[in-house]
């Protein structure tokens, strides 16, 4: 009955050779959907059964968004400081290092212009990973700097919106980012250049308490919550329990704060759509 | 008069000094040696206790219960002249934020600002000092017709934020304070700031664009309350003093920043000590920046103040 006895005891598999599924295979959906990570990829990271969009960054949506995936960073180097030397139950400088080296970005923004359809365009995309897509000085700075390179170049300006509000750790000087964007956003607005605001989820708070809400279009995604104070804390304030949809993409449709919802697939389209409209070109394919 | 809990030695003091003084009065035993030297020991108690207070100290002198309020500002500092507007021509007219013309001298002024109550059913009425967006919407519409007629803007910032209520999101509220803000940045007309109590986040800031952002002394104005910073970031409203010094959400770390322009001093012991001398103060302030302001174009007005807050932030480049 030998051929089944253990030769050796223990166990000899090193850790780097164990055959665990990697991570990111598989991707569940709220529902309760599973979807195989390159099918989700493919379908613009919406689970197909259920039309779930699934929160991605701004890697996967300037995928989505320029051609080729072809676009130059803009101001890819600026990097936060900690100028009140703030600590909550951790150093400021200890949660963005490791905020940086989880996700492997710089901040809670990325800019970067390229072409769409075939024209140039800039993008500044939050990525919700970096400190809960947190605004503070750099990313305040990223974004005037991302509307003064369209102001310049005289190019459309697109902002991706997925934010839980101004960065507490750099407190007033986060506040003041909102002013700071607006007033690139008015100096656009002078110049008649179109900003179209894409909010996704979640956009609340400051963003949406500046250049979120000020799109010549605000456009959303289905299901993305938006809103400016939180969802816990209206609940805490009124003691009223929320309405179902409160504060979705689709309420505020209803309630006239976005132009329109759009499916990840239409995205390049509908936006390119809007462009050519509204600056009176011919519709490009 | 009400004291804060670390008021309370001055309290003992005042009250001291009151029971010598009636002493005094009312026999004829010379009292005024001891009187002065509790008047002396009181003064002494005072300079010790208000030119040291902590983050959170100040936080509580800008809600301190008898502290004037905008329209107390208002009116001591135009009388007669101020004639209230009313109304956001959309909705609603929300008590929360006020609003209207007035004189200071010869000039006529827009005065807009968050109005708080002084006892339980005021509070009610004026919501706490927290306005809807309706309110910012006022604000925005009495800022437009200012502007149309060349009328230069002043407004008080007192808030403990923007109401975080069910109707106020089905009427968007961050649509109406980011629209004001955008709005304020580009104002053709002077628009000078102060902030008279509490500066909480983006319901202050909606009515908060200034070419000068004043702060009295013992006013706080940061992205957050201490307490709702301490709940986020420490899990737990235990940490409100904590928080508020990690904020540097004061006049004197605001002023370091550059974040603000310039501080307001306040009497001894706060601005409900000597009301008519706080409203001097802030008058002559206004007044002051206005003589400045008035003297340059309507673009260079624009561009100096966008040029201020594009200046905004710290980063490494």
């Amino acid at each position: 009955m030998s051929w089944f006895k253990r030769k050796t005891k223990g166990i000899t598999t090193t850790t780097e050779e164990k055959k665990d599924t990697p991570k990111g295979l598989w991707y569940k959906s709220p529902t309760g959907k599973v979807v195989d990570a390159e099918e989700l990829e493919k379908n613009f990271y919406v689970s197909p059964e259920d039309g779930y969009h699934v929160r991605i960054g701004s890697k996967e949506y300037f995928e989505i968004l320029f051609d080729d995936n072809t676009f130059k960073e803009l101001d890819k180097n600026l990097d936060s400081k900690d100028p009140l030397k703030f600590e909550d139950t951790k150093k400021y400088p200890a949660r963005l290092k490791a905020a940086q080296e989880k996700t492997n970005l710089k901040d809670a923004v990325r800019c970067a212009v390229g072409k769409s359809k075939g024209k140039d365009l800039v993008i500044a995309c939050m990525d919700f990973a970096f400190i809960g897509g947190s605004m503070g000085s750099v990313v305040g700075e990223k974004i005037a700097r991302a509307a003064d390179y369209s102001l310049k170049n005289n190019l459309p300006l697109m902002v991706i919106s997925k934010s839980g509000g101004a960065r507490m750790m750099e407190a007033a000087l986060s506040l003041m980012q909102l002013a700071k964007t607006s007033v690139k956003l008015a100096q656009l607005a002078d110049a008649g250049i179109p900003y179209i605001s894409l909010c996704t989820d979640p956009t609340t708070g400051g963003t949406t308490a500046s250049f979120a809400m000020l799109g010549d279009i605000n456009i959303s995604e289905p299901g993305a919550l938006i809103g400016f104070a939180g969802p816990r804390i209206v609940r805490d304030t009124t003691g009223k329990e929320l309405p179902e949809g409160f504060q979705t993409a689709e309420f505020l449709l209803e309630h006239g704060f976005l132009d329109f919802i759009t499916l990840r697939k239409d995205l390049k389209s509908k936006v390119n759509q809007y462009i050519d409209l509204i600056t009176n070109q011919p519709l490009r394919a | 008069m009400e004291y804060l809990e670390f008021e309370l030695p001055i309290k003992e003091l005042e009250e001291q000094l009151q029971k010598c003084k009636v002493i005094g009065e009312e026999s004829d035993v010379d009292v005024s040696e001891t009187c002065t030297q509790i008047e002396k020991k009181l003064k002494e108690a005072q300079k010790d206790i208000y030119k040291n207070l902590t983050a959170w100290q100040r936080v509580q002198m800008s809600r301190h219960p008898e502290r004037p309020y905008t329209l107390d500002y208002i009116h001591a500092i135009c009388g007669d002249s101020f004639l209230e507007l009313h109304g956001d021509r959309g909705f609603k007219d929300d008590k929360a934020m006020i609003g209207g013309l007035g004189k200071i001298g010869d000039q006529s002024f827009m005065f807009i600002g968050q109005q708080k109550g002084y006892n339980t059913k005021t509070r009610q009425y004026r919501n706490f000092g927290m306005a809807n967006p309706e309110g910012y919407r006022k604000a925005l519409r009495l800022m437009k017709s200012a502007e149309k007629f060349g009328i230069p803007v002043v407004t008080f910032l007192d808030t403990p934020g923007a109401y975080p209520g069910l109707e106020a999101e089905e009427r968007g509220q961050g649509e109406a304070i980011a629209r004001n803000i955008l709005e304020m940045t580009r104002l053709k007309v002077p628009v000078i700031t102060v902030v008279v109590g509490e500066g909480a986040s983006g319901g202050a800031l909606g009515i908060g664009v200034g070419d000068v952002v004043m702060m009295l002394e013992n006013t706080w104005y940061s992205v957050i309350s201490p307490e709702s910073c301490s709940s986020i970031l420490w899990r737990s409203w235990e940490y409100k003093e904590q928080a508020a010094e990690a904020l540097k959400l004061t006049a004197t770390d605001m002023k370091k920043l550059k974040l603000v322009d310039e501080i307001i001093k306040e009497p001894l012991g706060g601005a409900h000590r000597d009301r008519t001398k706080t409203f001097t103060s802030v008058s002559n302030a206004i007044t002051k920046h206005y003589e400045v302001l008035k003297k340059l174009s309507q673009k260079d007005l624009v561009a100096q103040r966008m040029e201020k807050y594009l200046e905004m932030g710290v980063y490494k480049d």
